[in-house]
C-alpha cells in the first residue's frame, strides 16, 4: 500500500535538500572536497588524478584549477585551498608569509618529474641546442635573434627573426628557465607570453619560426622537441622518461604538490593515493616521469 | 459646468479614501519609494565605491621609495618579479592600448555608423528586423569565444595574407574589437537617429535635398549626441576588454612599429597578473595604479566627449 506524502512535509523536504546543496557546493556538507589550484604544467595532470580518484573514493569531490604556480602558491598562503601544485620550489620568503597568514608551515611532497622541452616548429630543421643558446636567445641582453646564428634557415619562410614564445610571469616554468637556464637575469622583453603550456605549443606550431617552452607532456604533432647539451663539446640528450630520471637531460625539474602543515584526513589519503603505483600511473599517461618505484608509497 | 460637478465628489471621494488607508500601506509605499532611490543612486555609490578601493590599494605604491612615477609612465621596462632589478615602467602597455583601440575604432566607427544609417534609414520591412536581430546575436557572444576566434582563425589568416611572422598582433586584437564594438555602436546609433523627429526628414526633402545632404546635413548633426555616446560606448568596450585582447594581440611588451606587431594591453596585464601578485606587495599595488591610469584614461575621452557635445550646442 502506498501512502500520500504530505504537501507542506514535502516543502520541509525540498528546503532541507537546497539547504544541503548550499553545504555541500561550500565544501562543509556531508561529502569532503578537496581544492587544489596551481602550476597550468601540471593542470592536465591534477585533472587526471581528481578523475581517477573519484573511480577509487566516489565520495570525495577533487576540485583542480590553473594560473600558475604563483597563483597556487599565493592561495596556499591565503589559506583558500588545501593543495598547492607547483612546477617549482616555494620561495623562503613564501614559506615565511605562509607560516605568518596561516599559522602553519608549508609540507612538500614530490609527485614526479618533468623535462623541460624546447619545441620548435615541426617544419625548423634544427634539432639541438645548448643550454647557453637557449639563455641567448630569452635573456634580456642576450645575442641570438636570428635562426641564421644558429646556422638554420626555416624552408619556405623569408622571415630570419626568431620568434620568441614565453609564459606570463605567474608560471612555474617561467621562474623555472629564468632560474636554471638564465642564471636568474631577466627575460629579453618582446616576447609573446602566453597563458599557458597549451597556448605555447599551439602558437609554435601554428609558426614556422618560432621556438617556445612547456612541459614535455604538451608535445603535439605539429612541434618538435630539441635535444638539449651542457655544452657544446658533450652529447645532446632528448627529453623522455629514461633521461629525465637519470639526470642526463639537462633542463629537469620535480613537480610538486604543497599542503599547509602536515595533511590530514581526506587530504591525507589523496596524496597518499597520488604517491602510490595507481597514482603514479597517472603521472606517466599524462607525459610525465614517474617516482621511481623506492620512492613510491606503500599501500 | 457639469463637469465639475462631477469631478467634485470624485475627488472628495478620493481624499477620504487616501486618510482611510492603513498605516502598513503608507508604510510600505515609504519603503518602496527609499528603495526605488537607493537602485537610482547605487551607480554612484558603486562608481564611489569602486575608485576608493581601488585608489586605495595603489596609494602606498606613490610613498615607496624604490618606486618612481617617472618610470613607471615613460620606461617600456616591464620587470615586476625580476630577481636583480624590479622595473615597472607601462610606456608599452599603454601604446599597445592606444594603437589596437585606435585601429578597432577606426575600423568599428564607419562600419557602425554606415550600418546604423542603413538600417534606420534605407532598410525596411523583414530586412530590418533580421539585421537588428542578428546585429544583437553579434553582442551576445562572449568575449573568450572572440578571443579564440582570434588566436585559432584570424591569426592564421593574418599570416597567410600579410606573410607576418606571427598571426597574434595589433591588426588581430583590432579586428576582433572592431567586431566586438560594431554591435553596440549600430543599436545606439540606430536609436539615435530613430529619435530624430520625421518632420526633420519631411523638411529636408521638401527643400530639395538629396537623401544624402538630408543625412549628412540634417540627420548626423541632429543625433550628434545620441551618436557620440554610441562612439563612445563602443570606445569604452574596445579599452576595457581583457579576455580577447590578451588572446589575439600576442601580449608581448614591446612598443609597436606596424600593425603587425604583437602588443600587450594595461587591462590585458592585469588580468594576467593580478592573481599571482601577494597581496599588498610592490608588484600587487602597481597593477592597482595600472587600473588608476585606466580610469584616468576613459575619464578624459567622457571628458572630452562632453565639451566636445557642449561646444556644438553653444553654437
Amino acid at each position: 500500500m502506498r501512502y500520500q506524502i504530505d504537501p507542506k512535509l514535502q516543502t520541509v523536504a525540498a528546503l532541507l535538500g537546497c539547504v544541503c546543496l548550499l553545504q555541500s557546493g561550500c565544501g562543509g556538507g556531508g561529502k569532503p572536497g578537496i581544492q587544489t589550484k596551481g602550476s597550468d604544467t601540471m593542470v592536465n595532470l591534477a585533472q587526471a588524478w581528481a578523475e581517477e580518484y573519484k573511480k577509487v573514493s566516489p565520495d570525495v569531490s577533487v576540485e583542480v584549477s590553473g594560473g600558475g604556480s604563483g597563483v597556487g602558491i599565493a592561495a596556499l598562503i591565503k589559506g583558500t585551498i588545501d593543495i598547492a601544485n607547483a612546477s617549482r620550489n616555494m620561495k623562503p620568503e613564501e614559506v615565511a608569509e605562509a607560516k605568518k597568514n596561516t599559522g602553519k608551515e608549508p609540507k612538500e611532497f614530490v609527485v614526479g618529474y618533468d623535462g623541460l622541452a624546447i619545441y620548435v616548429n615541426k617544419s625548423n630543421p634544427l634539432n639541438e641546442v645548448t643550454l647557453d643558446q637557449i639563455a641567448q636567445m630569452y635573456a634580456e641582453g642576450g645575442t641570438i635573434t636570428k635562426w641564421s646564428q644558429l646556422g638554420v634557415k626555416i624552408p619556405g619562410n623569408p622571415s630570419d627573426d626568431i620568434v620568441l614564445v614565453s609564459r606570463q610571469s605567474s608560471s612555474g616554468t617561467y621562474e623555472f628557465l629564468r632560474e636554471h637556464v638564465l642564471g636568474n637575469k631577466d627575460f629579453r622583453l618582446g616576447s609573446r607570453d602566453m597563458n599557458g603550456s597549451k597556448e605555447v605549443v599551439e602558437l609554435v606550431a601554428s609558426t614556422p619560426t618560432a621556438i617556445g617552452y612547456s612541459g614535455m607532456g604538451y608535445a603535439t604533432p605539429g612541434v618538435k622537441m630539441l635535444k638539449v647539451k651542457k655544452t657544446p663539446g658533450e652529447p645532446a640528450f632528448e627529453p623522455n622518461v629514461a633521461n629525465t630520471l637519470n639526470k642526463s637531460y639537462p633542463i629537469a625539474r620535480s613537480l610538486l604538490v604543497y599542503t599547509l602543515g602536515e595533511p590530514a584526513g581526506a587530504v591525507k589519503t589523496y596524496i597518499d593515493w597520488i604517491l602510490s603505483d595507481a597514482g603514479q600511473k597517472v603521472v606517466e599517461a599524462s607525459g610525465y616521469v614517474p617516482l621511481p618505484a623506492p620512492a613510491r608509497a606503500k599501500p | 459646468m457639469q463637469a465639475s460637478h462631477i469631478d467634485e465628489p470624485v475627488e472628495q471621494d478620493m481624499i477620504v479614501r487616501n486618510t482611510r488607508r492603513p498605516a502598513w500601506a503608507l508604510l510600505g509605499e515609504r519603503a518602496l519609494e527609499t528603495l526605488i532611490y537607493l537602485c537610482g543612486i547605487s551607480a554612484i555609490i558603486f562608481v564611489l565605491g569602486i575608485f576608493f578601493f581601488v585608489f586605495k590599494e595603489a596609494f602606498p605604491i606613490l610613498g615607496n621609495p624604490k618606486f618612481s612615477l617617472h618610470q613607471f609612465l615613460f620606461s617600456d621596462q616591464w620587470y615586476p618579479t625580476s630577481e636583480v632589478n624590479k622595473r615597472y615602467g607601462v610606456l608599452a602597455m599603454i601604446a599597445g592600448t592606444f594603437s589596437v583601440t585606435a585601429l578597432a575604432m577606426a575600423i568599428a566607427v564607419p562600419f557602425g555608423l554606415g550600418a546604423a544609417i542603413y538600417v534606420s534609414e534605407f532598410c525596411e520591412g523583414k530586412t530590418k528586423e533580421t539585421l537588428k536581430i542578428v546585429i544583437e546575436l553579434l553582442a551576445a557572444i562572449p568575449s573568450v569565444v572572440w578571443g579564440f576566434v582570434g588566436l585559432t582563425v584570424l591569426s592564421r589568416l593574418i599570416v597567410r595574407w600579410t606573410g607576418a611572422p606571427v598571426g597574434v598582433n595589433i591588426l588581430n586584437g583590432g579586428i576582433i574589437l572592431a567586431l566586438m564594438s560594431v554591435p553596440i555602436i549600430v543599436s545606439i546609433s540606430e536609436d539615435a537617429l530613430k529619435a530624430v523627429p520625421d518632420s526633420y526628414r519631411e523638411a529636408a526633402l521638401a527643400l530639395g535635398a538629396t537623401r544624402w545632404q538630408e543625412i549628412r546635413h540634417v540627420l548626423l548633426p541632429a543625433a550628434r549626441t545620441g551618436l557620440l555616446a554610441a562612439v563612445l560606448l563602443g570606445v569604452g568596450r574596445a579599452v576595457g576588454e581583457t579576455m580577447a585582447v590578451l588572446m589575439a594581440t600576442g601580449h608581448a611588451i614591446h612598443i609597436p612599429h606596424s600593425v603587425l606587431d604583437s602588443v600587450r594591453t594595461l587591462t590585458a596585464n592585469i588580468a594576467a597578473e593580478l592573481g599571482e601578485a601577494p597581496a599588498h606587495s610592490a608588484h600587487y599595488q602597481v597593477l592597482f595604479l595600472t587600473g588608476v591610469l585606466l580610469f584616468a584614461m576613459t575619464f578624459m575621452v567622457n571628458l572630452a566627449a562632453h565639451c566636445i557635445v557642449h561646444g556644438f550646442k553653444r553654437k
